[in-house]
């Protein structure tokens, strides 16, 4: 029988007793917030397709996810809203033309595969939205490529030729060395950067994935996050300064290449990439000097694979290349403790 | 179709020159080992517990052939496993008594009280560490398995915030013993049947604020088997224990234990 | 004497809601003496003391009733006068079981007159007259983690300590009791401060007090404006844990202390506010410690209180005092939140080491749940040390201690930091001070090894 008990119970736990209250769901949903003025801004450029589409990746996220723990008999985690977010990603790496069912088939991968099959949120090594990309972009290559779009609206400045075959990249690509200046498309090139670009690149003119379309309000977005402390501004920084850089001196150190440089930091996915793809906790050092190599890493990559590799933009491939070091830059970037010299 | 044919021709080669390579490699490689090795990890029960003291059966067959163990370490085997060693070896066996571990608590929630609702990792050690324990016995078992989890056989269940050990299942490593924060585990030889199921060696009074079911140390199992002369129980303070040399055999000493922590062995056995 | 502002930054660090305005206004008040009392052998760092009394003998108040035993140890007084009930194993607040000599106290407590030591003129009494005071009355650090005050005040021979530094910071939520005694005895405090001042060979001098307690400061600034030598208070940002040893020495004075190193390493002797008021006590009124300030808080308890309370005196008297707990009462807390003890019962007593005792309703009680870390690095960013709690937390989980040994783990000094900003709500304080459990533990038991094998 059961001893009469005394006095009422206590909650028993280790301290500390008290806590700030942050928690995952709480990051995640600060990031989604973040990605709405590029979901509008694409929505506002693309169409209602856009909103197809992020609704399509996001319900295949939850539902993969769902079905994934109970499959594995663990523990419920929709409500972490971490799965909403990669389906968001997702969708904004995805052209505007993508069949549905491709970004149902992809949207499934980035949940099944590329995230729980490791063990779910915390333990994926690699950005599931980006090994989705990755994976789609391989697999589908010609779908994730082609950036023509009817709804596309032809705005003031932007030239016929920039929004109706390629990106602005894929010109670049012919163009990897110094040289550039030598080939015979150069001056359409040189009309990007000369032209409205910039402005229309930073305001939501230029081609390219969903989430590429407004440099602007990607930034606001990373400046929310930067305000609400989700973010640090190591890897963003570390990653846009060395694609800037890189391009400058490829192209010549001279005003010509400071205007491509900016052609290839505002266009493709590099802003997106740096603020939102790269700062993914998981898959990211989590010490400040890890952070600064890591951005440097994947701004160099980019780089690499944007002049000599086989796709016009290695974002994606630089991040997901830099994420399988991420153990290992963590490793050799560990603080020392207070006091020790 | 010659393109297959090259295709097959080509592989076919590739695959004969390797095994050509591995074949002479087998041969002129080869690590002269002690063929007994084989022969006696083949007859160890192959659990890889640890409880010899070794790293795993093949590293305690290495030193029984080295002359550096004896026969009768391996906690999981029976007589018959050591005689077989012994055999391979050409030494003597000597007898090992299979050993098997008890949880010494009986304290379920619904027989001891808890002083607080834990919360934090779901651990022993954890729990242990946090205001000494949620459980009111501070002698007794947590229930939060840390001993279920080290078993290699899954031997321990948790029932009603109590371990309970499957007899049948355990192969007396030890592994539970050393990783219990309260150290209520303890290997007692398998042919007992009559166990005292309780770890408090404080006074009646101050047991029974704490457990239905704790041992008062009032001598009477003592008495039922025969006095003090047969010696089937021994004293911690008022704790009675089990003189696992002679271990009392009637079960009637289970229904005169007024605390009801005397238990017998069908206790353990799992229902399923 | 001047007044300063901090000049130096540790990394890391948090800041948790305070709620100190529930009893900063509170003046001092004593307990009336309870009926019985429950004084612990175990109120220190170190080796318990060895019970000198035995059950139905009568003692005065401020007699011995446990005498130091070995080096790191501190003798225990009878705060009351009355008759030994038991000497029994009683649970502390840590959790941990340990004698206690049960005190049922006399009604007339005057009849008995009160044993005190022979007052002492600090000005005229030697060094070593002095520190013997400090080692005969008890006393011990009552900051928290009460380490032995007469092993700090006696450095050995080759160390000079430069700077005295005096604790006044109380970073900890909800604790205001160091508040009150630099409020209502900044005099006293100064006395303490000239004794040791004297006792450690005059070294520079530094108050510290986080910037959130303007009348304290003031209060300080008035007791010491006559006091000669080099004296500072010392103007610390608010920041939680700013009362960490290591991070205010390095707040005040900017010396780091390597890892695994005692203060005086680097020339400071660090020092709370009511240990030194105690320690003005024990010379000047040849009181021995056998009391202090315990502030009762939370949303949880009727009327919040700074207690002054005998040791030994038990929660529930101490909650009985303040009006009594409230509905709904869900953890119950001796010391701040950020590392302060769960209690399971207020039949725990109090030592020379309870800064507070809180009691929250569960408003204030979060839940642990421990999903997985997701790598955000918040724990980086707040722990004060500058350690990587979620390596080590993911290497404890892993079983893999050497692993979080090779982390820095044995720098961890539990503030709970980093749990405290956890977005997976983690215990990785928790894990932090397992890993360091079973650090220590092998440690010890290689020690032991080694001793045996030089025996042999």
């Amino acid at each position: 029988m059961l001893p009469k008990q005394t006095s009422e119970r206590y909650i028993l736990s280790s301290s500390p007793h008290t806590h700030a209250k942050s928690s995952v769901s709480g990051i995640m949903l600060d990031v989604i917030i973040a990605l709405l003025p590029a979901l509008c801004c694409s929505a506002y450029f693309f169409g209602w397709r856009t909103l197809l589409i992020t609704a399509t990746c996001v319900v295949t996220c939850l539902v993969v996810e769902g079905a994934c723990r109970l499959a594995m008999k663990r523990e419920n985690t929709l409500g972490d809203l971490s799965a909403v977010l990669t389906g968001l990603l997702l969708a904004l790496n995805l052209p505007p033309t993508i069949p549905l069912w491709m970004a149902i088939v992809g949207s499934a991968f980035a949940i099944g595969i590329a995230k729980q099959v490791f063990g779910g949120l915390g333990y994926n090594p690699f950005n599931p939205a980006l090994a989705a990309r990755a994976f789609m972009l391989v697999s589908f290559s010609e779908a994730m490529t082609v950036w023509s779009n009817s709804s596309w609206k032809i705005a003031a400045g932007a030239t016929v030729d920039a929004t109706t075959t390629a990106t602005p990249l894929s010109y670049l690509k012919t163009f990897a060395t110094a040289a550039w200046d030598k080939a015979p498309a150069a001056d359409k090139v040189l009309n990007f950067a000369n032209g409205d670009f910039i402005q229309s690149a930073f305001l939501g003119n230029v081609n390219g994935s969903l989430g590429e379309v407004s440099a602007l309000a990607l930034l606001l977005g990373a400046g929310y996050l930067l305000f609400r402390r989700v973010i640090t501004w190591h890897i963003p920084v570390s990653f846009i300064a060395t694609v800037v850089l890189f391009a400058f001196v490829n192209y010549g150190m001279d005003l010509n290449a400071l205007k491509l440089a900016e052609v290839h930091t505002f266009s493709g996915g590099v802003i997106l990439g740096a603020c939102f793809m790269a700062t993914d906790y998981v898959t990211s050092p989590v010490t400040t000097k890890g952070k600064l190599i890591f951005g440097c890493g994947c701004g160099l990559l980019t780089m690499l694979i944007r002049l000599h590799g086989a796709f016009p933009e290695g974002v994606s491939f630089a991040i997901l290349i830099m994420n399988a070091f991420t153990p290992l830059i963590s490793r050799f970037t560990q603080p020392k403790p207070f006091g020790a010299k | 179709m010659s393109g297959i044919l090259v295709a097959v021709l080509v592989i076919a080669a590739i695959g004969a020159v390797a095994a050509l390579a591995l074949a002479i490699a087998d041969k002129y490689l080869a690590v002269q080992e002690d063929p007994r090795i084989g022969l006696v990890t083949g007859a160890l029960p192959g659990a890889n517990c640890g409880g010899c003291g070794f790293a795993g059966c093949g590293d305690y067959a290495r030193a029984l052939v080295a002359g550096t163990a004896a026969p009768g370490g391996c906690t999981a085997a029976d007589d018959k496993v050591s005689a077989e060693i012994a055999k391979i070896l050409g030494v003597e066996a000597s007898a090992t008594e299979r050993r098997v571990a008890l949880v010494k608590c009986c304290g379920t929630r619904s027989e001891a009280i808890r002083v607080g609702d834990y919360n934090g990792i779901c651990d022993c050690a954890s729990a242990a560490a946090t205001a000494g324990g949620d459980k009111g016995c501070r002698f007794g078992c947590l229930g939060y398995g840390a001993c279920a989890n080290v078993c290699p056989k899954h031997a321990i269940r948790v029932e009603d915030g109590l371990a309970i050990v499957d007899k049948r299942l355990c192969i007396g490593c030890g592994k539970c013993v050393s990783v219990c924060p309260r150290k209520l585990i303890e290997l007692v030889p398998a042919k007992a049947t009559i166990h005292v199921l309780c770890n408090n060696p404080l006074r009646g009074p101050e047991v029974n604020k704490v457990c239905g079911v704790g041992c008062m140390g009032c001598h009477l199992c003592e008495k039922n088997s025969g006095g003090k002369e047969a010696g089937h129980f021994t004293f911690d303070r008022f704790l009675a224990k089990i003189n696992y040399e002679n271990p009392p055999t009637d079960s009637m000493l289970v229904d005169k234990c007024p605390r009801k922590c005397i238990r017998e062995d069908a206790h353990f056995e799992t229902g399923h | 004497m001047k007044t300063v502002k901090s000049s130096f930054k540790f990394h890391g660090g948090v800041h948790p809601d305070y709620n100190k305005e529930l009893a900063r206004d509170k003046t001092i008040e004593a307990l009336p003496l309870p009926k019985t009392l429950a004084i612990s052998m175990s109120q220190h760092l170190g080796a318990p003391a060895k019970c000198v009394v035995k059950v139905g003998d009568h003692v005065a108040k401020g007699q011995l009733l446990g005498e130091r035993n070995g080096f790191i140890s501190v003798p225990v007084f009878a705060s009351a006068a009355g008759t030994v009930k038991a000497v029994e194993s009683r649970q502390g607040a840590a959790g941990s079981w340990a004698d206690a000599v049960i005190l049922e106290t006399d009604d007339d407590q005057s009849a008995t007159p009160t044993v005190t030591l022979p007052p002492l003129d600090w000005k005229t009494a030697s060094k070593e007259e002095l520190l013997a005071r400090v080692d005969a009355a008890g006393i011990c650090g009552m900051g928290g983690a009460g380490f032995p005050t007469v092993v700090k005040l006696s450095p050995p021979p080759d160390k000079h300590c430069e700077y005295l530094i005096l604790n006044g910071a109380e970073c900890e939520p909800y604790l205001t009791a160091d508040y009150r005694m630099m409020l209502e005895h900044a005099d006293k405090i100064r006395t303490g401060v000239e004794i040791m001042r004297k006792v450690l060979n005059g070294p520079a001098v530094r108050i510290a007090v986080e910037a959130n307690k303007p009348e304290a400061i003031a209060a300080l600034e008035k007791a010491f404006a006559d006091i000669d030598g080099n004296v500072e208070i010392v103007i610390l940002p608010v920041l939680y844990p700013q009362g960490s040893e290591k991070h205010q020495i390095y707040a005040t004075v900017g010396r780091l202390v390597p890892p695994g190193a005692l203060p005086i390493s680097v020339g400071c002797v660090v020092e709370n506010v009511g240990t030194v008021a105690a320690i003005a006590d024990a010379v000047v009124e040849g009181k021995p410690l056998v009391e202090r300030v315990t502030t009762v808080s939370g949303d949880g308890i009727a009327e919040p209180k700074n207690v002054l309370a005998p040791t030994g005196t038990t929660y529930a008297d101490l909650a009985a005092f303040c009006g009594g707990e409230k509905e709904g009462v869900r953890k119950v807390i001796s010391g701040g939140t950020m590392m302060g003890f769960n209690v399971p019962h207020l039949n725990i007593a109090t030592t020379k080491t309870t800064s507070g005792l809180l009691f929250l309703t569960a408003k204030k009680v979060f839940q642990y749940s421990s999903s997985p870390c997701i790598n955000c690095g918040r724990c980086l960013r707040a722990c004060p040390m500058q350690l990587n709690p979620a390596a080590i937390s993911k290497a404890v989980e892993a079983d893999d201690i050497s692993d979080a040994e090779a982390n820095g783990v044995m720098n961890c000094i539990e503030c709970g930091a980093c749990t405290f900003g956890c977005p997976a709500y983690r215990s990785l304080t928790h894990l932090c001070r397992r890993a360091k459990n079973s650090i220590r533990a092998r440690q010890a038991a290689e020690k032991a090894k080694a001793a045996a094998a030089a025996k042999k």
